[in-house]
């Protein structure tokens, strides 16, 4: 993989050129150490295909992020990329308790994101009922749902929780639904959330890991103990390192997730640094699996705001909406410079369950918000309450962050 | 003698009280009242119509936060003291006024008034005890001739 990598791509070629390295120099799982990172800019940097190591007419498919700005990321698979993506997904399937004869109902924006024909194709290796419903049209996700007895939904956590307030409305009780899985990913979700979408949907809710770069869902999935997610090692070979320094972390430790494709053709990555806080689980998981395991991922690197000074995750704008309205609206934070000084805004939408019909009642629920955001991040926030779907989102996810304190 | 309203959120910014009406004048639903209670930042739409399910379904699907509310339509004769006689019945009766709005609406010399009690029940009997006249949905919906 290092050889092919080191022969077909100009930029790992001089990479490991500069580290004085030659692909013999890597032996073992343990020297992958010693080459170098690679870094979402070097994909941008090389648009479209320029980190392709397979010539074009073994390339069968080719995906792309939904980036809003600028050149997209674009990925590639050969044809056994494809057959080991399907398999890990499957595997991921099978690690959630679903096997032959389930319903699954693919609710992962098909197209360039990788989300929705991953899980397709997973779906279809395990012999699984595939309902591939891509995103959007919620009022038909449910009632395909409810007709089908869908038993497995794939989507994102935010997806799920509007379907769930959407179905509220229809007057369908979820929980009376033969559906009993969730398997949830594409974006950054809480213990919190999830004891909200197993509480108020019946499913299980689990965690899975990708990223297109690597070669989306399916690099990591929780298993039936929903404690920590399995990486596929015989695919995808994890390190975790000082997201400061590079340097390989105690094991335990918290830190950055770095990445190493050893099996695929089209696109390997080298080192790749995904951003991802995490950790490894040291002990054993009960479920018998012996690959290792990664605490959930609740941060990314790039996700931490400062604001006059005070660290803030979006995570814990989350955890206070779900704590006081028992409910996970779409919210936004938007970061202004007033007069030099921080301003934080979170704007939140009324969802008909939030929507109170009195004004007063309405601008109690935002000095509420307001005050238990300032008690938990220690930080003056605007409450704004927005209309249902103004905020903007892509594949099913939500943009939290607009920082407009640059310009 | 209840009646219900609808309530939909929409933010206080230039142009946001478009959407809801054209979605509803779109569906055909005839808008017989409305008012318009404003914050700094968000409104609510209270709006009396000729369909009030429809109107529901209508602005739901067009992804709209709405609540349908019980409130009470009284008849109140168009001069001078026509709202004192209505507001001197309530006055020894324990129940309050969340918001009102006014229209003048069939019958003759009279007008509509839209109030919304905490205590709706309460608020009927002592009205109809004093020999105020209430509106009945269907009148309220049904077209004028």
């Amino acid at each position: 993989m290092v050889a092919l990598s080191y022969e077909n791509v100009p930029l790992f070629n001089s990479r490991m050129k500069e580290s004085g390295l030659l692909p013999e120099d890597i032996r073992s799982l343990q020297d992958i150490a010693l080459l170098p990172f690679t870094v979402k800019t070097d994909l941008r940097d090389t648009y479209p295909f320029g980190l392709f190591a397979a010539p074009m007419k073994d390339v069968v498919r080719l995906h792309a992020s939904s980036g809003t700005t600028g050149k997209p990321i674009v990925v590639a698979y050969t044809k056994t990329d494809l057959e080991v993506w399907s398999s890990v997904v499957s595997r991921s399937f099978s690690a959630c308790g679903l096997h032959e004869g389930d319903i699954i109902q693919v609710a992962y924006g098909y197209g360039l994101f990788t989300g929705g024909l991953g899980a397709h194709y997973g779906a279809e290796k395990l012999g699984a009922t595939v309902v591939p419903t891509s995103v959007g049209n919620t009022d038909r996700q449910i009632m395909l749902m409810n007709d089908f007895g869908t038993t497995a939904i794939c989507c994102t956590p935010t997806y799920f929780l509007h379907m769930i307030e959407r179905a509220l409305t229809m007057g369908i009780d979820l929980r009376k639904l033969p559906l009993r899985a969730g398997i949830f990913g594409a974006e950054p979700w809480t213990e919190g959330m999830r004891r909200h979408i197993e509480e108020h949907s019946g499913v299980k809710a689990f965690d899975i890991y990708g990223l297109s770069e690597i070669i989306g869902p399916g690099v990591g999935v929780e298993c039936v103990c929903q404690n920590g997610l399995h990486i596929f090692e015989d695919h995808f070979y994890p390190e975790i390192v000082d997201p400061e320094t590079g340097k390989l972390v105690a094991d335990g430790e918290e830190g950055e997730l770095v990445l190493t494709t050893l099996s695929k053709q089209a696109m390997p990555l080298l080192r790749y640094r995904t951003r991802d806080i995490t950790a490894f689980h040291t002990e054993a998981c009960e479920c018998g699996r012996t690959i290792r395991r990664i605490r959930r991922i609740g941060q990314r690197c790039d996700d931490m705001l400062i604001i006059r000074g005070i660290n803030i995750f979006p995570s814990q704008v989350e955890s206070v909406l779900l704590a006081v309205e028992g409910t996970l609206p779409h919210y936004q934070i938007i970061l202004t410079r007033e007069h030099g000084l921080d301003q934080m805004e979170v704007q939140v939408e009324v969802t008909p369950q939030l929507f109170a019909d009195t004004v007063g009642g309405l601008a109690a629920m935002e000095r509420k918000l307001a005050q238990a955001m300032e008690r938990v991040l220690q930080v003056r926030v605007r409450i704004t309450l927005v209309e249902p779907r103004t905020i903007q989102r892509s594949e099913g996810k939500a943009k939290r962050v607009i920082d407009r304190r640059q310009s | 003698m209840k009646i219900t309203q609808l309530s939909v959120f929409v933010e206080n910014a230039p142009g946001h009280i478009l959407a809801p009406c054209r979605a509803l004048a779109d569906a055909g639903v005839n808008i017989r009242a409305l008012s318009l209670a404003d914050s700094q930042t968000f409104g609510i739409l209270r709006l009396i119509v000729s369909d009030w399910r429809r109107a529901a379904k209508v602005l739901e699907d067009a992804d709209f936060s709405v609540k349908a509310t019980e409130v009470i339509a009284v008849e109140v004769p168009d001069h001078p003291g026509g709202l004192t006689e209505v507001l001197e019945a309530l006055q020894n009766s324990s129940v309050n006024i969340e918001y009102m709005y006014a229209f003048p609406f069939g019958r003759g010399e009279k007008a509509t008034l839209i109030i919304r009690f905490d205590k709706p029940d309460a608020a009927i009997a002592t009205l109809q005890s004093r020999g105020i006249g209430l509106i009945r949905q269907n009148e309220l919906e049904r077209e004028r001739e």
